[in-house]
């Protein structure tokens, strides 16, 4: 069988006349999970069994006429995000065996819209990685060449949509995680506004940076999934009480009178030159689609590489001092309670996880603390400053999502500083807290562009416009890897 | 040479909130099962998140109030981090730099003098799990881990380095503890551990600005504790000081059992805790509306109420401190007063720190245990009851019996035929019996000796088992003997 390439939005349409049932659907996305996950590695988890319950279930709403766009859409969920009775691995050895014994505010959310879960994405442990190599289990492969990384950290989840195992996913985006494997894998990738969707049940990594968001097909299907997620959650006390619009209403074909502001810092040196005239003819288009755009400058983005290697290690170096083997997951039984505590973090945590929580404990050391935790969060403020500025004179910023296009397994596996390199374009964004998506922006040599837009604090539909009257005028997020 | 004693006190305090600190289980984990009282946040499971309990931060609030500090208008909550299984999330959630209180004081009294003890601050935080420690028999040992407790609100109240003696310290302690019940924040039980204290202390050589290495003392489980391991402290570093040995900068605990403190931990391997803003909290603002607001739900505190008892029932200072610094106490005397119109609220307290008092201290228990078997009406109808139908002594003894059965005193009294003989007829045939068959006194009492009419009253009690009206068998006595006299004389 080959891949039902529907979007979400065409295939609610179908359910809804009846024309497919989600279980139909789900057993198709079931069954090219069978064919090409040998070849692309992207799910923890297969949900075989509770997805085609879910499906029934969906399809007896729709029966009753019931139900909403997510109704009976297969989605694999990132394996970061608390799936209740279903295990939570974050690609970790420390967590390969848990269970939560509840749901994230996502996933609650989810199955009230009806939805079906096919299956848990895999990832860079605890979300730490670009690539998906820093995974505990295995290396996920990108669609689009199989000997080339999907990006990451939310590289499972990106591969899912774009190899057409499930029709939309949800990953998190703490740098880049979900942006870049949506560049890398030719699909749509938002990071909301921090405080726009509720981190309860995330396993956290760097608290005032992640964000859960949407992996489409297009435009129309993140809008979607926005409205289903969004909101405020009291038991996220950073999540704000701003009103939740139909994103999708702001869909428009046209870009007239929108002011877009190309801040060239992020036109840098290393971008690959078939990204560069990727971009240039990007940005010629959305011209052409009446917008205005000017150059402008971000003089701050050079320190955001070096803030967030400050910030995200010292949050991620308390996050994840609970694995300690005491109450869940992977435990070592030494001789005494320090040695059982210690040899549970030397053997349960891979290479990049020790080395952040290294960087993160030297960080907020005593006599160190100035000169980098709080140094780094004034920093942190010039520079959402300067975005707060930038978004007086703009609607809208355009970047790449990545300097590069994917690069080969391996080839920066061994090269932290190179690895962190790849997310240069996507990490001011969670410095600043500004809403983001990624788009498919065209192809160097089969290889996939993304075209960053950066929006103001709780404008995702300005940025969803943009993205979509783009779309609308290109053929990109139309063309799918032979897998 | 001579020192100055220098002691400060941190105290933590758990709050009488419904729910813990950050999620929304039951604090009412006293007799439950271990482990029960437990959820995702307080186990600190992967992807929770802490959502900050109103009604503790309103109680750290009135607590900061009535020990007169500032209230900050912008705080926050920090992570302090350090690895022990007691510690769910490997950080607790507590306050650094900006706690909710700054900068107060509150009056103790020590030998008629009034003395004002700063508070550096008091601020929020959540308590941790309780290790049960166990060992196989004849095999290892474990640790068991109850996170009941996990999450639990904690207040601190860290005070100045202002207290010069141990007793000091002790009487700081009540009165904190006292302020906390007025409040109602916190029961202030520090047997049961929700009244904790930690110690700081060193010396101030005379003439020196400069004070010996401080050290803290810990595992201080009792007011008393905190009084003998302050005099033990004081001792030793002075011995110390005076033999030119080293004194360090350490944290020492207090054995209980054998009255004295040993070395914990020296600094050199003090924690670093890598405090650091909360980063799943936003910052606290609170208001000036929001303060005075608080300000107005505060109660009548200790020393408004004793100065009220002085005015209102005309106590001497000394009783009306006695009375008001336990609030249970107050609360007993003040229901007692209500109940016993009769009586004098000055008599009320007398037996309260008199009678009652001793009870209380006998028996280990406190006011409200001794409200259990007798209540305020019921203490005022027994001292109703010494005003006539029974003597003092034998109303101490009917108190006795009324705690330890519960029964009222007219029950007691009746039950042993306490009541006084009053009546002449019935006293009549005993009073003869005693003259009859104590000649010699009878002969002393003639002969001019006045004293011995008190041993035949004692002879009449005796007979009556303490019931006849010593005034009425002493009158009747006179009488007899002058009749008997009398008669001799005619002879």
């Amino acid at each position: 069988m080959t891949r039902m390439q529907y979007t979400i939005h065409e295939a609610h349409q179908l359910l809804k006349a009846k024309k497919l049932s989600s279980v139909e659907l789900t057993q198709a996305c079931l069954e090219r999970i069978r064919q090409i996950e040998p070849k692309v590695k992207a799910l923890v988890t297969v949900t075989d069994k509770p997805a085609l319950e879910q499906a029934q279930q969906a399809d007896k709403l729709i029966a009753e006429g019931k139900g909403g766009p997510l109704t009976g859409i297969p989605l694999a969920i990132k394996d970061v995000i608390c799936t209740k009775g279903v295990r939570t691995t974050c690609s970790s050895k420390m967590l390969e065996n848990f269970v939560p014994p509840y749901n994230a505010a996502v996933m609650e959310k989810l199955n009230a819209a009806g939805a079906v879960m096919v299956g848990k994405a895999n990832m860079d442990e605890f979300a730490m990685g670009s690539s998906t190599e820093n995974s505990a289990l295995f290396t996920t492969h990108n669609p689009w060449d199989l000997e080339r990384v999907p990006g990451g950290s939310s590289g499972g989840s990106a591969v899912a949509v774009a190899a057409g195992e499930a029709l939309g996913a949800l990953g998190s985006d703490t740098g880049g995680s979900i942006r870049q494997p949506a560049g890398f894998c030719s699909v749509v990738g938002l990071k909301p506004t921090y405080g726009r969707v509720s981190r309860y049940g995330l396993v956290a990594f760097a608290s005032s940076l992640d964000q859960i968001g949407p992996l489409t097909q297009d435009v129309t299907d993140c809008a979607l999934m926005l409205n289903a997620i969004a909101g405020q959650d009291k038991r996220d006390s950073t999540s704000i009480p701003e009103i939740v619009p139909d994103y999708t209403q702001s869909l428009k074909p046209d870009l007239k009178g929108m002011r877009i502001g190309v801040p060239k810092e992020y036109y840098v040196e290393g971008m690959q030159t078939g990204v560069s005239a990727a971009m240039k003819a990007a940005l010629h288009k959305l011209e052409e689609l009446g917008a205005k755009l000017e150059e402008t400058s971000l003089p701050h983005t050079g320190y955001s590489l070096a803030v967030y290697y400050i910030i995200a290690p010292s949050e991620a170096s308390a996050n994840l001092a609970r694995y300690d083997g005491v109450k869940y997951g992977y435990s070592y039984a030494g001789d005494t309670m320090w040695e059982s505590m210690e040899k549970t973090r030397e053997n349960g945590f891979g290479p990049e996880v020790k080395r952040r929580i290294m960087l993160g404990t030297y960080a907020l050391s005593a006599g160190y603390y100035d000169a980098w935790y709080v140094k780094a969060q004034k920093v942190r403020t010039l520079i959402r400053r300067e975005f707060d500025a930038a978004f007086e004179k703009y609607d809208a910023l355009v970047t790449p999502t990545s300097p590069t296009v994917p690069f080969k397994i391996g080839e920066r596996a061994d090269d932290p500083l190179a690895m962190y390199l790849s997310d240069v374009c996507t990490l001011p964004i969670n410095i600043a807290g500004v809403p983001a998506v990624s788009i498919p922006a065209g192809f160097v040599d089969g290889l996939p562009v993304g075209m960053q837009i950066i929006g103001k604090h709780f404008k995702e539909e300005t940025i969803l416009r943009v993205a979509y009257a783009y779309e609308q005028a290109t053929e990109w997020h139309k063309k799918k890897p032979n897998v | 040479m001579n020192y100055q004693t220098i002691i400060g006190l941190e105290v933590h305090a758990q709050l009488l909130t419904k729910s813990k600190m950050y999620c929304g289980c039951s604090t009412d984990y006293a007799n439950a099962p271990p482990n029960t009282h437990v959820c995702p946040v307080c186990l600190g499971m992967p992807g929770v998140l802490p959502v900050i309990n109103r009604q503790a931060v309103e109680f750290t609030m009135m607590t900061a109030l009535a020990l007169k500090c500032t209230i900050s208008e912008f705080t926050k909550f920090d992570r302090k981090n350090y690895a022990y299984p007691d510690l769910m999330k490997g950080y607790q959630i507590s306050q650094y730099d900006m706690p909710i209180g700054l900068g107060g004081y509150l009056n103790i009294d020590v030998d008629e003098q009034r003395k004002k003890i700063g508070i550096t601050r008091v601020h929020l935080e959540e308590d941790v799990s309780k290790l049960l420690h166990r060992a196989v028999p004849g095999g290892e040992d474990y640790s068991l881990v109850d996170v009941n407790r996990s999450g639990c609100p904690l207040m601190e109240v860290v005070g100045e380095p202002d207290l010069r003696s141990p007793e000091e310290a002790r009487q700081y302690l009540i009165k904190l503890r006292s302020i906390l019940q007025y409040l109602g924040v916190s029961t202030g039980n520090m047997e049961e551990g929700s009244f904790r204290c930690d110690a700081n202390i060193s010396l101030l050589p005379e003439g020196s600005q400069k004070f010996t290495p401080k050290v803290e003392v810990k595992n201080l489980n009792s007011f008393k504790a905190v009084y003998l391991a302050m005099e033990y402290e004081a001792k030793r570093q002075r011995k110390a000081a005076d033999e030119g040995e080293k004194l360090v900068q350490e944290t020492r605990g207090w054995l209980d059992e054998k009255g004295k403190t040993v070395s914990q931990r020296s600094k050199e391997y003090a924690h670093d805790y890598r405090y650091f803003p909360e980063p799943d909290l936003p910052p606290l603002v609170i208001s000036l509306e929001q303060v005075e607001a608080v300000r107005k739900k505060l109660p009548e505190l200790p020393e408004a109420r004793r100065d009220r008892f002085m005015t209102q029932y005309d106590l001497p200072l000394y009783d009306a401190g006695l009375l008001t610094s336990s609030k249970a106490m107050a609360e007993y005397f003040e229901e007692g007063v209500r109940a016993g119109k009769e009586v004098a609220p000055k008599e009320i307290g007398n037996w309260l720190l008199g009678e009652v008092s001793r009870i209380i201290n006998a028996g280990n228990i406190d006011i409200d245990g001794f409200r259990k078997q007798v209540s305020p009406p019921a203490l005022t109808g027994l001292i109703l009851s010494a005003h006539g139908a029974i003597s003092t002594a034998m109303a101490k003894s009917v108190l006795e019996e009324m705690f330890n059965t519960g029964k009222n005193a007219a029950a007691i009294i009746k039950e042993r035929g306490l009541s006084q003989i009053s009546d002449t007829s019935e006293l009549e045939k005993i009073v003869a019996e005693v003259i009859h068959s104590n000649t010699q006194a009878m002969a002393d009492y003639r002969a001019g000796k006045e004293t011995a009419i008190k041993f035949l009253v004692g002879q009449v009690m005796k007979a009556t088992k303490g019931r006849a009206n010593p005034q009425l068998v002493n009158e009747m006595l006179k009488q007899k003997l002058a009749e008997a006299s009398n008669q001799a004389g005619g002879e």
